[in-house]
C-alpha cells in the first residue's frame, strides 16, 4: 500500500468528520467557520425526537458546505446534549452564545425548552430556530419559529375529518400546554363547521392505562377520537383502543401521531385508518423530496425508520437560515434578521417555506394523510397556509422590540 | 346493565393489575422486611423478556407466562446472591442499594433497546357485552391475577416450603436452630418474588408497551399497594388492591384520570392514618 497525498487528506478530512459528529466537539471546527448550534435532546425522556432533528441539521449543513459554503467560509456544528432536562438548556444555549459564539442557535423541542433558549439568545444577540410544530403565539424579532401553528394544521384536519366522519368529536391529549391549547383549537375550528366536542379528557404523560376512557368513549358514542396525546406511555392508548376493536368502529384523527414515529412502533392493525395533518411526511411525491430522502438514506442508512415533521422543518430552517445569510452578505445579526424578514423562500421537502416578515413563523404546505401499512397515504394537500393564529396577536413590523409569546384568544 | 357490567370488568381490570405489580413486592417486603426498589425495573425486565422472546419467534404466551418470570427470577436470584443477602435485617441499606440497582438497570437497558417505546400486540381479540366492547386481554389479566393468588396460597399454606418459608420469616434464628437454613429460604424467596414481578411485566407489555422508566410508573403504586395491605402477603395486597383499584377506577368513570389518580392517592393516605399496621393490621390478622 503506498501513502498518497490524497489518501493522507482523505482520512484526516474522514476524522475531522467524524469529529464534529462528536457531541461537545467545540473543539473540531476550523478556527475560521461559521458556527451554529445544536441544542436538541439526544438523550433522556426526548431523544426520539432530537436524534432525527440533530441528523437533519448534519444534512442540511453538509449540503451547504458541499456547495461552497457561506461567505467563502465552512458552516460547522456545535452539538450539546440537553438530557431533556431543562436547566442543562438554559446552561447550554448560554455555553453556545458566549463561549461557542454561534451565529444562530437552532434547538428546542418542547415549548418548555423553547422558552429557556428564547431569552438567552435575545440576551446574547444570536439568532435563534425553533424548528417544532407548536401550539403558536411566540413573537420575538431575534426568533425564527419553522413548524406549523394550529391555525395551520388544526384549521385543516378538523373541517376535513368532520366532512368526512361526522359532527360528534371525543377528545384525548395530554395534560399540559401543549394539550390543553390544541384542545382549545380543536373546538374552535369544530364551532366553525358546526361540529361539537362532546368530550375531551387530559392525561398525566405517565398514565399507561385507558380502560375506563375508552369505556366512556363508547358510551358517548362519538363520530371520531381526535388524539392529542405525547409520548411513550400514551402510546399504549393505540394499543388498547385496538385490542378493544374499536378502530374498527370509530374512526381517529391526531394532530401527534407519528412524531413519535408511533407508526411504525404499532403494527398494521393498530395504526391503519389513522388521519393526521403535517406540513412534512416521507411519501411526499416531489422530486425536491425524493432527492432529500435519498440524500438522507443515502447519510443515514437505508434502513432509518422514519423521516419526520421534525426533522423536515429543522432542515428547511438551516436552509432558510443560510439563504438569509448569503442574502444579508454578513453575520451581523441585524443584518441577517433584515435579510431574512424579505420574505426569503426555500423549496424544501414539504414544499415552498416561505418566512413570513410580521410574524417570522412561516407559510407552508399542509398535508392530510391517512396511515396504511404504516405508510403515510396523502389524501389532500393545501398551498401556502399563513400562521394567521400568531398573524392575530404578533406584528413585528410595528412591533420589533416584542418579546413573548402571547396566549392566543380562541 | 351492560354499562354496569363493563365498568365492573374495568375495575376488575384495575384491581388485578395492582395485584400483579405488587405481589412480588409483597413478598419480598412483607416476608423479608426487604425494601426493593428496583422492583419497578424488575417488571420492566420481564416486559423486554416477553418482547424479545417473542421476536425471537417464542409462542407468545409461553413468552409471557414462562419466560418472563423465569428469566427475572433468575436475575433476582443473582441479584440476592451478589446484593441483597449482606443486607438482611438493615432496611435501610436495602433500600439505598436496591435504588442504585434500579439506575443501573434503567441505564443499561436504554442502552441495549434505546429509549423508544416497543410493544406487542395484544393476542386476543375482543369481545361485545351490550352495546359495549372491551379487550379479551382483560379478562385474561384478571384470570392470571386469580391463577397467582390461588397458587401462592397453596404454595403457602399446602407445602412444606410454604411451611417452613413462614416459619424462616417469623423467625429466623429458631428456623436455624431447628436444622433449616434460613439463607437457602430467603434466597429462593426472593427469587420468587422476582419471578412474580416478572410476570407482571411480561403479562402488562402488550397492552402497555415498554420503555426502559416504565418502572417508575409501577413502584410508587406497589409499594402504596404493600403498605396499605398490611402484614398479611395474600390477603393484604387483595384487600388494598381492591380498595385502591376500586376508588381509582370508579373516580376516573366518573370525572377525568387525573382525579382517579389523585383519588387512588388520597384513599392510601387516610388508609395508612386510619390504618397504620396496614388493612391485616387490623383485620383479616394472621391470614397468609
Amino acid at each position: 500500500m503506498t501513502i498518497t497525498r490524497r489518501k493522507v487528506l482523505k482520512s484526516l478530512a474522514g476524522a475531522a468528520a467524524v469529529a464534529a459528529a462528536a457531541p461537545l466537539s467545540s473543539f473540531a471546527k476550523g478556527s475560521d467557520d461559521i458556527v451554529i448550534g445544536s441544542l436538541h435532546d439526544l438523550s433522556g425522556g426526548l431523544d426520539i425526537l432530537g436524534k432525527p432533528m440533530q441528523d437533519a441539521m448534519q444534512l442540511a449543513v453538509q449540503e451547504i458546505n458541499d456547495a461552497g459554503g457561506l461567505l467563502g467560509k465552512k458552516v460547522s456544528i456545535v452539538t450539546m446534549d440537553p438530557q431533556s432536562n431543562m436547566q442543562l438548556y438554559a446552561q447550554y444555549a448560554q455555553q453556545m452564545a458566549l463561549k461557542d459564539k454561534v451565529t444562530a442557535l437552532f434547538g428546542g423541542i418542547t415549548s418548555a425548552s423553547r422558552e429557556v433558549i428564547r431569552p438567552v439568545m435575545k440576551r446574547f444577540n444570536a439568532l435563534y430556530f425553533y424548528n417544532t410544530q407548536y401550539e403558536g403565539g411566540v413573537c420575538d424579532r431575534n426568533t425564527f419559529c419553522t413548524g406549523q401553528t394550529p391555525a395551520q394544521n388544526v384549521d385543516k384536519l378538523v373541517p376535513y375529518v368532520t366532512k368526512r366522519w361526522g359532527k360528534k368529536i371525543y377528545i384525548l391529549a395530554a395534560d399540559y400546554n401543549y394539550g390543553h391549547i390544541t384542545t382549545d383549537w380543536i373546538k374552535k375550528y369544530a364551532g366553525q363547521v358546526d361540529a361539537t366536542v362532546i368530550g375531551a379528557d387530559f392525561f398525566p404523560l405517565d398514565v399507561n392505562q385507558f380502560g375506563p376512557t375508552i369505556q366512556k368513549i363508547q358510551a358517548a358514542k362519538p363520530d371520531m377520537v381526535i388524539s392529542v396525546l405525547v409520548g411513550g406511555a400514551h402510546m399504549a392508548f393505540y394499543r388498547q383502543w385496538a385490542a378493544a376493536g374499536m378502530n374498527k368502529k370509530i374512526p381517529m384523527a391526531s394532530t401527534t401521531f407519528n412524531n413519535g414515529n408511533e407508526h411504525i412502533v404499532l403494527s398494521k392493525d393498530e395504526s391503519d385508518g389513522i388521519v393526521t395533518a403535517f406540513s412534512y411526511f416521507e411519501s411526499i411525491n416531489s422530486p425536491i423530496n425524493k432527492g432529500f430522502v435519498d440524500r438522507w438514506h443515502k447519510k443515514y442508512g437505508a434502513d432509518y425508520p422514519y423521516i419526520g415533521e421534525l426533522a423536515a422543518a429543522t432542515y428547511q430552517g438551516v436552509h432558510l437560515w443560510a439563504m438569509g445569510v448569503k442574502k444579508a452578505g454578513s453575520l451581523d445579526r441585524m443584518k441577517m434578521i433584515q435579510a431574512l424578514e424579505t420574505g426569503i423562500s426555500f423549496d424544501g421537502p414539504s414544499g415552498k417555506v416561505t418566512i413570513d416578515p410580521v410574524t417570522h413563523h412561516c407559510v407552508l404546505d399542509i398535508q392530510i394523510a391517512e396511515c396504511k401499512d404504516k405508510k403515510w397515504k396523502i389524501l389532500e394537500s393545501y398551498k401556502q397556509q399563513k400562521p394567521v393564529d400568531t398573524a392575530a396577536v404578533c406584528n413585528l413590523s410595528k412591533t420589533p422590540n416584542e418579546n413573548k409569546q402571547f396566549v392566543i384568544k380562541i | 346493565m351492560d354499562y354496569f357490567a363493563v365498568v365492573c370488568l374495568e375495575v376488575l381490570n384495575a384491581v388485578a393489575t395492582l395485584v400483579l405489580v405488587s405481589i412480588g413486592l409483597a413478598i419480598v417486603f412483607g416476608m423479608m422486611k426487604v425494601i426493593n426498589l428496583a422492583h419497578g425495573e424488575f417488571i420492566m425486565i420481564g416486559g423486554y423478556a416477553a418482547i424479545t422472546a417473542s421476536k425471537l419467534g417464542v409462542n407468545i404466551w409461553i413468552a409471557i407466562l414462562l419466560v418472563s418470570p423465569i428469566a427475572v427470577g433468575l436475575f433476582g436470584f443473582v441479584v440476592e446472591r451478589c446484593i441483597v443477602r449482606y443486607l438482611y435485617g438493615r432496611m435501610m441499606d436495602t433500600m439505598l442499594a436496591t435504588w442504585g440497582l434500579s439506575l443501573l438497570l434503567i441505564g443499561l437497558i436504554t442502552s441495549i433497546y434505546g429509549n423508544t417505546t416497543i410493544g406487542l400486540s395484544s393476542p386476543l381479540g375482543s369481545m361485545t357485552i351490550g352495546a359495549y366492547q372491551v379487550s379479551l386481554y382483560t379478562v385474561f389479566i384478571i384470570a392470571v391475577a386469580i391463577a397467582v393468588l390461588g397458587g401462592l396460597y397453596l404454595l403457602l399454606t399446602r407445602t412444606d416450603f410454604g411451611l417452613v418459608a413462614r416459619g424462616v420469616m417469623q423467625n429466623a434464628s429458631m428456623s436455624a436452630a431447628l436444622g433449616i437454613n434460613p439463607a437457602r429460604i430467603y434466597s429462593v424467596t426472593f427469587s420468587l418474588g422476582a419471578a412474580l414481578a416478572g410476570l407482571a411485566g411480561g403479562v402488562l407489555a402488550p397492552i402497555t408497551g415498554v420503555v426502559p422508566t416504565i418502572g417508575v410508573a409501577y413502584v410508587a403504586k406497589s409499594f402504596i399497594t404493600v403498605i396499605g395491605g398490611g402484614a398479611s402477603i395474600l390477603t393484604g395486597t387483595l384487600a388494598a388492591s381492591s380498595a385502591f383499584g376500586t376508588v381509582n377506577q370508579l373516580t376516573t368513570f366518573l370525572s377525568t384520570p387525573v382525579i382517579g389518580e389523585v383519588g387512588l392517592l388520597l384513599v392510601a393516605i387516610v388508609l395508612v392514618r386510619m390504618l397504620p399496621q396496614g388493612i391485616t393490621g387490623r383485620f383479616f390478622r394472621g391470614r397468609v
